[in-house]
């Protein structure tokens, strides 16, 4: 395998200008000729398949949801970036660069990320035009609020449901498509393998999830936009259909899967409340603008919040970080608060939880502005834990939220297999080690709207491509071994179900790859993951048959290829020996706690090739270079 | 709290229904409706039965998958919420609770609680859009959007598209959730360009795929998760009603 990242010459600005001068272009006439697979209908499926659909490509969309419309990316609650500069705040296209770099800890490709930020004010432009209502001011302008440890106001949003208004936006660009006959839509269909032909990924084997039946299409070209993996911690703020297998079978077929180990606990979720519990719900980062984050001083303070005078609390991040206090970035704030929960100081029934609290800001600024403020969120908190947060703290506490890892792609963000391209969360590119508030609805954006228009109509251009009927023999051999996998799930009749093995899995991941990672931990996951692998095989009960909507089936597909995929993020969590970003661990922090990097010998993206189930993977490295920018010491005292 | 659930069990379209009565044990005020069924679908399983079948996914409410007619009224009895954030203790220790799918002719039924949406996605394939492709904007702020528009969009555009609004009337009626986008998008000025045409389409595929009329009976407000106002089928019908007078961008 060799990873060439293709990062065109030139000076980093001129680069994608110049890089798209120099792609090739497909005839319009032509487009019509092409066919695209796209796998996913969030914020870069669906963006990426519209705007496809428009250039006069045949593009067919699938999605596991009843609609395209329900896509994960719909539950982004604060906002997107770009470098407008309308608040005339100082902020530049090289300084969204240069915070996400940072942000990142220095792990991501410099171009890429360049590009990024060029293209986030085209993205802001194209939402509006499409009647995306973000919130204005009184003169009619685009209002901006700063999120997420940025220090200047870039961040456009439509009240705490932006994710939701980018994906109606291009879901409706896609209607418009389908409408017009250019976009074929498969709902209900997940994506069971990829099918490779000579080389390039030519087609997918699907599942019809209502009548069970399988089936192959075949296309010039595949994209996936699948989304992250956070939910092999079995508890995220993810939703629960979100999976990794799309991208695990595309890496099975030999696509590498860069950086697993990067995954993104964030820091204001609301606690575990018990066993039952099927996901962890997110409160908007943006509270952390009014809310005072604290726990007691002494180890068992049981008493109740309004109780704990205030020489007996510990404002632990405005002390440690005096000059971002509450506002430290996402992997700081969670180690900090996962730090004083070890040292018994946690709130809550389960003691995993510390305190944001409203009463200061309350206080200032009145009741009234601050239930305005936040809208949504106090009642939401509400109905989720019965207590109501404006008369006593609300208790948060660190959740799995979002995976820069992904499949590794170059800057033309194609995969290692010529013809598979990977878009959005599912890639690995531009949030390196640690992903900033706000950046993610920009990323998904970007890929589908305004880069794989360009670098597909390349890739097309120059290849010469045999059409590869779904009745050829990769196609047959493919189906062969999803019908086989399939049966083999259903065959086991065992005695316990997905669930439990998945719950099982999450536990084990979160207790050892989680916030805080050593290598004798990830050496006990390494050993425990093949043993539930094991059981799995062997005790595992599905109900129901293939040839129906059978909801644990899926189920059970997806736990399979998390029960395989978690072994791998271990081993990169183990390869990586210094801390970076979200990855901390904990045999490299300085005396007072901070991660510690390692820029002599781990400034690189780690690529993983598949060498089999349970084997050692292959390690690819693509070392990263900074002409731009100066790895430096990530500090927000 | 323990509960007596009476739940639609049905194979598929072609088969027939039927309530089937399950006992919920030590269910934990702090689960969600969608979480107690997960418990009761985990015991079936371990039984060797087979679980109940529902749409989820987000479950904080803003997916638009759930959609679960507990005791007569969509996604349960407290208002302003999807069945996902749902919270077992707004109910009675003891209670029966009755659930359903969603019942109107345009979502036919595909299996236990799971049914076909599908109608309300064609119409906004009909005209629910602003053509425009990608490229080529103008810069966000040229065109300028009272903030007061931009708001009333918004309360619009909050809809999640999960058919509460058609399960609620009686007439199975899909105006709340076509009023929904026709506003958000006549309120804002990218929208005006096809303002006529895109009422007169949304509203015939409306009624194309078997949605009753409205007859203001404002169940659909008193369901819907988003709270979204019967106001905006007044500006509907007003819209409708100039777009068959006004024929000019036919």
């Amino acid at each position: 395998m060799k990873l060439d990242p293709r990062v065109p010459s030139g000076p980093l600005a001129q680069k994608w200008e110049r890089h798209r001068f120099e792609m090739k272009l497909v005839n319009p006439a032509n487009k019509r000729k092409f066919r695209i697979l796209v796998v996913g209908t969030g914020l870069a499926g669906a963006s990426a398949a519209a705007s496809l659909a428009e250039l006069g490509y045949n593009v067919e969309s699938f999605c596991f949801q009843d609609s395209p419309r329900r896509a994960h990316s719909i539950a982004a609650q604060g906002g997107i970036n770009a470098a407008k500069n309308y608040q005339n705040d100082g902020d530049s296209i090289r300084r969204l660069f240069y915070d996400t770099i940072k942000g990142g800890d220095f792990r991501s490709r410099e171009a890429n990320v360049f590009r990024l930020a060029q293209i986030s004010v085209n993205i802001i432009d194209q939402c509006v035009a499409q009647g995306v209502p973000f919130a204005r001011e009184y003169g009619g302008q685009l209002s901006n609020r700063s999120f997420g440890g940025a220090q200047v106001s870039r961040t456009f949003y439509c009240r705490g449901q932006t994710g939701q208004q980018l994906l109606l936006g291009a879901y409706q660009a896609m209607c418009r498509q389908i409408r017009a006959g250019r976009i074929h839509m498969h709902p209900r269909t997940e994506m069971l393998d990829l099918v490779v032909v000579e080389g390039r990924a030519r087609g997918i084997v699907v599942r019809d999830l209502v009548s069970g039946q399988l089936q192959s299409y075949s296309g010039d070209a595949v994209i996936l936009a699948t989304g992250g993996y956070s939910t092999v911690f079995y508890l995220s703020t993810n939703a629960k259909g979100c999976n990794v297998t799309a991208a695990y079978r595309a890496y099975k077929r030999g696509a590498a899967f860069a950086n697993p180990c990067f995954t993104q606990i964030h820091p204001t979720c609301i606690p575990v409340s018990g066993e039952h519990q099927s996901k962890l719900t997110l409160m908007s980062e943006s509270l952390r603008n009014d809310g005072r984050i604290w726990v007691p001083k002494e180890p068992g303070d049981r008493r109740p919040p309004n109780e704990i005078p205030e020489e007996d609390r510990d404002y632990f991040l405005e002390r440690k970080y005096p000059s971002y206090g509450n506002l430290a970035p996402r992997d700081i704030a969670s180690r900090a608060a996962k730090e004083v929960c070890d040292e018994g100081r946690g709130v809550g029934p389960n003691g995993r939880g510390v305190y944001l609290d409203f009463a200061d800001a309350i206080r200032r600024l009145g009741e009234p502005v601050i239930r305005e403020r936040y809208g949504e969120l106090f009642p939401m908190y509400q109905r989720i834990t019965g207590e109501d947060a404006l008369k006593q703290p609300m208790r948060i506490y660190p959740a799995p939220h979002y995976t820069m890892g992904g499949l590794w792609v170059d800057y033309n963000l194609m995969s290692t297999i010529p013809g598979l391209f990977v878009l959005g969360e599912a890639n690995f590119s531009d949030h390196g080690a640690n992903r900033l508030g706000a950046s993610a609805l920009m990323q998904g954006l970007a890929d589908g709207y305004f880069i794989i228009p360009y670098t597909l109509s390349d890739y097309l251009a120059s290849t010469k491509q045999t059409p590869a009927p779904t009745d050829g023999p990769e196609f047959k051999r493919c189906e062969a071994e999803v019908r086989e996998r399939i049966a083999r799930l259903l065959s086991i009749k065992g005695k316990r179900s997905a669930q439990s093995f998945h719950r099982q899995l999450g536990k084990l991941m979160w207790d050892q790859c989680g916030m805080a990672r050593s290598e004798q931990s990830l050496k006990k996951a390494l050993n425990e993951i093949p043993a539930i692998r094991e059981e799995f095989w062997n005790n595992l009960c599905v109900t129901g048959r293939e040839q129906e909507l059978n909801q644990e089936l899926e189920y059970a597909g997806r736990v399979a290829d998390f029960l395989e995929f978690a072994e791998l993020l271990c081993y990169d969590a183990l390869d990586r020996d210094e801390s970076c970003g979200a990855h901390f661990r904990i045999e490299h922090q300085t005396p007072d706690g901070e991660a510690e990097r390692n820029d002599e010998k781990y400034a690189y993206v780690s690529a993983w090739e598949y060498t089999g189930v349970g084997k050692a993977p292959i390690l690819h490295k693509e070392m990263l270079e900074f002409e731009e920018v100066h790895p430096s010491v990530r500090s927000y005292k | 709290m323990n509960f007596t659930l009476h739940i639609w069990r049905q194979k598929g379209p072609q088969d027939e229904g039927r309530m089937v009565t399950y006992d919920a044990r030590d269910i934990s005020p702090d689960m969600s409706f969608l979480e107690m069924l997960d418990v009761l679908n985990q015991e079936l399983i371990t039984k060797g039965e087979e679980p109940i079948a529902f749409d989820s996914d987000c479950r904080e409410g803003i997916c638009g998958s759930c959609c679960l007619m507990i005791n007569g009224v969509p996604h349960g009895p407290e208002r302003g919420v999807a069945t996902c954030q749902t919270y077992m203790r707004v109910f009675e220790d003891g209670q029966e609770i009755y659930v359903e799918p969603w019942r109107a002719r345009a979502f036919p039924l595909v299996k236990d609680l799971i049914v076909d949406r599908s109608a309300l996605d064609r119409i906004i394939q009909a005209g629910g859009f602003v053509s425009v492709n990608t490229g080529g904007a103008p810069d966000g702020n040229a065109v300028l959007v009272p903030k007061t528009h931009a708001e009333r969009a918004m309360d619009a555009a909050a809809c999640i598209g999960c058919g509460a609004c058609v399960a609620a009337c009686k007439n199975a009626s899909a105006m709340l959730f076509t009023a929904a986008k026709v506003a958000h998008l006549a309120l804002l000025p990218q929208g005006q360009p096809e303002r006529r045409r895109r009422v007169r389409n949304m509203v015939e595929q409306m009624d194309r795929e078997g949605f009753g009329n409205c007859t203001n009976y404002y169940e659909c407000e008193a369901a819907c998760p988003k709270e979204i106002s019967v106001n905006f089928i007044a500006q509907l019908n007003r819209e409708y009603l100039a777009a068959c007078l006004d024929g000019s961008d036919e």
